[in-house]
């Protein structure tokens, strides 16, 4: 076992699946001679040399464009997008060929690649650095989108991811990549895409999320418990394409209650179709609305304001309150 | 410092081997075996027939919106011929005789015209991607197979093809510059057919050539007579032996002409003059090659007569093929993913539950 950030772990992932296979390899902007913006490539052009641990040029839609081709010739390539806010700088190619290819020619040609990128707010970054646009990776079938929130399930699900044989878009929180440390086992873990979990069992409602959202929903449950004597159940999603139904609805069932925390922007976001599934499956189990937490639908304000559009602790208390108090 | 020159090789050279009345320039003629060359016409003329059947079939309601490769032929067959079986070949939508030539069956054409994902079945075999619509897009995926060609040894290279709209696109751009980075083993064709839908080649850039581009991205540029089966055939094989022995890529820019529509969607008389097309017409690759073969005693009356016979009697079984390819109403839900997700399996279950409930199936739609 040994104690890990996100980064850290994330890169022993990498780290470990490049050892076990060599047709894994990582490409991206500043991912060799820099260890990538935020370290999570570190040591690997050391250890895997210039043409397994890739410095491209800075063009997201060729590093993606390459991507797929060398996955046609057998590679699984890593692509490294810098930051959220410049994947649409390769959209096209996400959009037009990676989720696509193994419909269009009905298994004959396959994507599997990994497109990570650092994602969300919270971290004081410039303008393009804090979006949280899962949803429309997540509209888009053909794509699998995961989101882990803490060291030991990133670790997990990237070696997951790399091994899936479809497309991965895996958003790594940036708020969470150094700010608490995780035990990590020493022998490889893989946890199922499309699989959440229930972050903290409770009895009263049920707090659905992901991503960085995860600390502020189990530090909201906790002052529940405290100052209202409210037991939450916590389910932390870690994809949301596939999205785990199933664990969503069995939640909603025995608790009558839900409320939706992300930091996306409310309007189409991840919340709405989680909502959905509950109306469409569990409805007469519900004591309450659905309550949604989120990001508000408008641009993230530059980082001087940054807080206050993410949801904080006191606003998933209160909507937990308004929900339980129905 | 005073100013001067700087020291960058900008030697850029045009080729063509035929004249367009058939003339020969004997010291560039490529050696191309004589069998080769009766089989290089008969799929240029296949090509040729197949398209006219197609824009017949969209008139007649019987195929979708069509997009043909007319005089464009001898561009993609000439690089096509240049390459090895196992080599990469990535099309656009205007590579008809290149993909005869690689072994595409007629109907799986007709297919993908047809609205048929079965259009996308590449022969067992072939390292051949399917046709690819977004403008550009399919140079990106190019330049990352010829990467992976490198990293794999074995000296595979990849030909990928765009048109000269198509340079104007980002992706073009991304790509050569990758390509270029990496010395990867790619030839980029760009078809410049002259227009881009109704944008003409001079509104696509103020570059006199589409092949200087080249010297930006510090790879080699060649412009070829692309209505020039021979000049293209001898341009491809010096590109793809540079390629193939670690000499990195080269732009070619085939010059051709596309003598009719965009797609049948549109009326190039809006755009474009009558007077233009005839200039091009004595231009046509196909009567330029076939006088070269008649010169050459290859072709004469009982062989084209040969040819057109088996050329007919292919294509009709191909439209009949072609048009007895049923529709899997439900395959399209089993593709997405290796494993379908739970989300999947309950949707294909409602189809079905559907389909089954409006039994007896209505007779397909007409195709527009």
């Amino acid at each position: 076992m040994a104690l890990l950030t996100m980064v850290k772990a994330l890169n022993l992932a990498l780290a470990e699946a490049m050892r076990a296979d060599p047709n894994v390899l990582v490409l991206g902007q500043d991912v060799g001679q820099d260890e990538g913006v935020f370290r999570v490539t570190e040591g690997l052009l050391q250890e895997f040399g210039p043409n397994r641990c890739i410095d491209t040029p800075l063009a997201e839609a060729a590093i993606l464009g390459a991507g797929i081709g060398l996955g046609f010739t057998g590679f699984r390539p890593v692509c490294e997008l810098q930051f959220d806010g410049f994947s649409f700088q390769a959209f096209h190619q996400t959009e037009n060929h990676v989720r696509r290819f193994r419909s269009r020619t009905r298994g004959r040609y396959t994507c599997p690649l990994v497109i990570r990128m650092p994602y969300g707010g919270g971290i004081r970054a410039i303008e393009h650095h804090s979006e949280a646009p899962e949803a429309t990776y997540a509209h888009l079938a053909g794509l699998k989108v995961v989101i882990p929130s803490g060291p030991r399930n990133a670790r997990a699900l990237l070696r997951a991811a790399i091994y899936d044989p479809d497309p991965v878009i895996f958003f790594e929180p940036k708020a969470v990549y150094r700010s608490f440390r995780e035990e990590v086992p020493d022998e490889p873990e893989t946890l199922p895409i499309g699989k959440g979990v229930v972050a903290r069992p409770g009895r009263d409602v049920t707090l659905i999320t992901y991503g960085a959202m995860l600390r502020v929903t189990l530090e909201a449950a906790e002052e529940l418990k405290d100052g209202h004597g409210i037991d939450a159940e916590v389910l932390d999603l870690l994809s949301v394409a596939p999205l785990d139904g199933e664990l969503i609805n069995a939640s909603v069932r025995r608790t009558g209650r839900a409320v939706v925390v992300h930091e996306a922007p409310r309007h189409c976001g991840v919340g709405a179709e989680i909502v959905a599934r509950i109306v469409e499956d569990s409805l007469v189990y519900l004591e309450a609305p659905v309550k949604r937490v989120t990001g508000y639908d408008a641009i993230i304000p530059y980082f001087q304001n940054e807080l206050t559009y993410l949801p904080d602790p006191a606003r998933v208390v209160r909507a937990t309150l308004e929900t339980v108090r129905f | 410092m005073p100013r001067e020159p700087l020291p960058i090789s900008t030697r850029l050279e045009t080729l063509s081997v035929l004249t367009a009345d058939g003339q020969l320039d004997r010291a560039l003629e490529p050696a191309v075996p004589h069998a080769d060359l009766r089989r290089l016409y008969k799929t240029m003329l296949a090509a040729r027939r197949l398209d006219e059947r197609c824009l017949m079939l969209q008139r007649q309601g019987r195929m979708g919106t069509y997009g043909p490769s007319k005089g464009q032929e001898a561009a993609s067959l000439g690089v096509a011929y240049a390459l090895e079986r196992d080599d990469w070949f990535v099309p656009t939508f205007r590579e008809l005789a290149g993909l005869l030539w690689r072994g595409w069956p007629m109907h799986t054409w007709m297919l993908y015209w047809g609205g048929h994902e079965a259009g996308n079945a590449v022969p067992p075999g072939l390292n051949d991607l399917p046709i690819c619509v977004p403008i550009a897009s399919q140079c990106q995926y190019g330049m990352g197979i010829a990467w992976g060609c490198k990293l794999r040894g074995g000296g595979r290279v990849c030909v990928a093809f765009c048109g000269d709209g198509g340079t104007s696109e980002g992706d073009f751009h991304e790509a050569l510059n990758f390509a270029g980075v990496y010395n990867l083993p790619l030839v980029m064709v760009v078809q410049n057919n002259h227009w881009a839908i109704s944008i003409p080649r001079s509104c696509q850039t103020r570059a006199a050539t589409i092949a200087q581009k080249a010297v930006a991205y510090g790879i080699d540029g060649l412009q070829v007579d692309g209505n020039d089966l021979l000049a293209v055939i001898a341009a491809t094989r010096e590109a793809v032996d540079k390629a193939r022995t670690g000499g990195g890529p080269t732009l070619i820019e085939a010059v051709t002409y596309r003598l009719s529509m965009h797609t049948t969607a549109d009326d190039p008389k809006k755009y474009r003059t009558d007077a233009e097309v005839r200039e091009w017409e004595p231009r046509d690759p196909l009567p330029r090659f076939r006088a070269y073969l008649q010169k050459k005693k290859l072709l004469d009356a009982k062989i084209e007569q040969v040819i057109e016979e088996e050329i007919t009697a292919e294509l009709e079984a191909a439209v009949r093929q072609y048009e007895q390819q049923t529709v899997d109403a439900t395959e399209f839900l089993r593709h997405v993913f290796a494993e379908p997700t739970p989300e999947l399996r309950a949707q294909l279950a409602e189809l079905e539950a559907h389909l089954a409930a409006r039994r007896p199936a209505r007779p397909p739609a007409p195709v527009s």
